[in-house]
């Protein structure tokens, strides 16, 4: 079996040129693409890997700043609640003010409303006490009711004891014609009983007495005499004023204590 | 009934001759060149990828794993040498299996040109590794009475190489040439099959001797004092 040696010569040729061939279409197109997706992958677990630590990283920001944001938020939270806390408190304050100044108003109004009425009950009995007694008098005596006031003024007049008379007779003492007494009724009185008065006066005192007239009807009925800051009254007045005070809510709750 | 595809001359002039073994050899070459070229030339580098590029590169890794156990370091160095030999002595058995084909391995000029590479690229490789002193030296190792065996050793293994694979693919298309003339119908096909695994086992031991060979030429000298890796496989 003879080795051609041509054929080895051609074949170690073709061998040498398939060798460069293969290297140059199969070997190093292969390994490059290996290499280049090998190269690719590493390249995207790089970036894979740093995906992660930047999601770690933002995670970890972002939980701090949650955690910040909950802080905050339970800060705001106590604050508004104080605040509001506060301002309930203000308010209810304010209003428990407002309530008790309108309390207070209320009470005043009413008091005022019973004030009035109170005056008028007053002034409408004393009118109507004024009219009756005005009347039994004129029924029951033959002389006119100013006549009797006028009686029973003499008659005080004679009824005071030692110290009134006294201090009285100093402030009469005093009077003159530029100063005189003042005597107030509450009707006009006829000449008659002003004489009667003066001469009374005059006997009770043991002097002369300048005496000035004068007409008042809030007297109702009765005479007043004052001289120098002294004053000696009867005067259906102070009865009704007594009246009034046994008719005001106090002598009622006394009257009934 | 040829021996050889050497004697199946198509074209003739003086020295120079086409025979069937140059032939053959041709359009295994344009086969694999072309194929190679044609599933490189888009390759993907992304995940998704043609199934043609998965199987290159399935091979081209295959290879340089085998490489790389045999402890050839940088294997990307020799894959071009290796690899080449043994997807061509692959193809060439595969390709047994179209009709009117004969494999140019079963060429003795053929084996012998490829064990004559061997022989040079043994000692190429083995310079560049070690440099021209360390692999001369590697001659007198263990001592220098060793030089003669040593070289001894370079031509006969050469020798062996040539005619293990002659001998293996010669004896399969004779085989199944005798066996066509004998039993026509299931025998050759079975012994067709044998033949693809044998010639699949040859191009694997040839290509697997040739990286062992290389691989004593560029191991430094103190590594050639340790003991030898594998025995190199004999058939």
């Amino acid at each position: 079996m003879p080795i051609d040696w041509f054929t080895v010569g051609a074949q170690l040729l073709n061998f040498i040129i398939l060798v460069w061939l293969m290297k140059r279409f199969l070997y190093q197109p292969v390994l490059n693409a290996i290499a280049a997706r090998e190269h690719k992958i590493a390249a995207e677990l790089a970036a894979a890997a740093a995906s992660q630590a930047k999601a770690q990283q933002q995670q970890q920001e972002f939980e701090q700043k949650n955690l910040g944001f909950e802080q905050q938020r339970d800060s705001l939270l106590r604050q508004a609640t104080d605040a509001a806390k506060a301002e309930g408190e203000r308010l209810l304050a304010e209003g428990r003010q407002a309530a008790d100044a309108a309390s207070a108003v209320r009470a005043t109004a009413l008091q005022r409303d019973s004030d009035l009425l109170h005056a008028e009950i007053v002034r409408h009995t004393q009118q109507q006490v004024l009219a009756i007694a005005r009347r039994v008098l004129a029924d029951l005596a033959d002389v006119s009711l100013e006549q009797q006031l006028c009686a029973v003024f003499i008659q005080r007049l004679h009824g005071l004891d030692a110290t009134a008379l006294a201090t009285l007779g100093n402030a009469l003492k005093a009077t003159s014609a530029a100063d005189p007494a003042l005597l107030r009724s509450a009707f006009d009185l006829p000449a008659q009983q002003q004489a009667a008065i003066q001469a009374a006066l005059e006997e009770r005192f043991g002097q002369p007495v300048a005496l000035k007239v004068e007409t008042a009807p809030e007297l109702i009925g009765g005479l007043e005499l004052s001289a120098q800051g002294q004053k000696l009254a009867w005067t259906i007045a102070d009865y009704l004023d007594q009246l009034s005070l046994a008719l005001s809510p106090g002598a009622d709750g006394e009257a009934g204590a | 009934m040829r021996l050889t595809p050497d004697s199946w001359i198509l074209w003739e002039y003086g020295l120079f001759k086409l025979n069937a073994t140059i032939l053959f050899t041709w359009a295994l070459m344009l086969v694999l060149v072309v194929g190679a070229a044609l599933i490189t030339r888009r390759l993907a580098t992304g995940h998704q990828r043609s199934r043609w590029q998965n199987l290159l590169e399935i091979v081209v890794t295959a290879i340089m794993g085998q490489i790389e156990d045999l402890g050839l370091e940088n294997p990307r160095r020799y894959l071009a040498f290796l690899g080449t030999l043994f997807l061509f002595i692959a193809s060439a058995a595969l390709a047994s299996v179209i009709p009117g084909y004969e494999p140019p391995t079963a060429s003795l000029s053929t084996t012998a040109a490829l064990a004559l590479c061997v022989l040079i690229a043994v000692p190429l490789f083995g310079i560049a590794g070690q440099g021209l002193a360390g692999y001369l030296k590697s001659y007198l190792q263990p001592t220098p009475i060793m030089l003669p065996f040593n070289l001894i050793g370079e031509v006969s293994r050469t020798l062996a190489l040539a005619v293990r694979l002659f001998g293996n693919m010669m004896s399969g298309a004779m085989i199944i040439g005798i066996l066509l003339s004998i039993t026509p119908f299931v025998f050759p096909v079975v012994m067709t099959l044998l033949g693809l695994l044998t010639g699949m086992v040859q191009a694997y031991i040839f290509t697997i001797l040739a990286a062992v060979y290389i691989a004593a030429a560029t191991r430094s000298s103190t590594a050639a004092t340790t003991p030898p890796g594998p025995a190199p496989p004999a058939a």
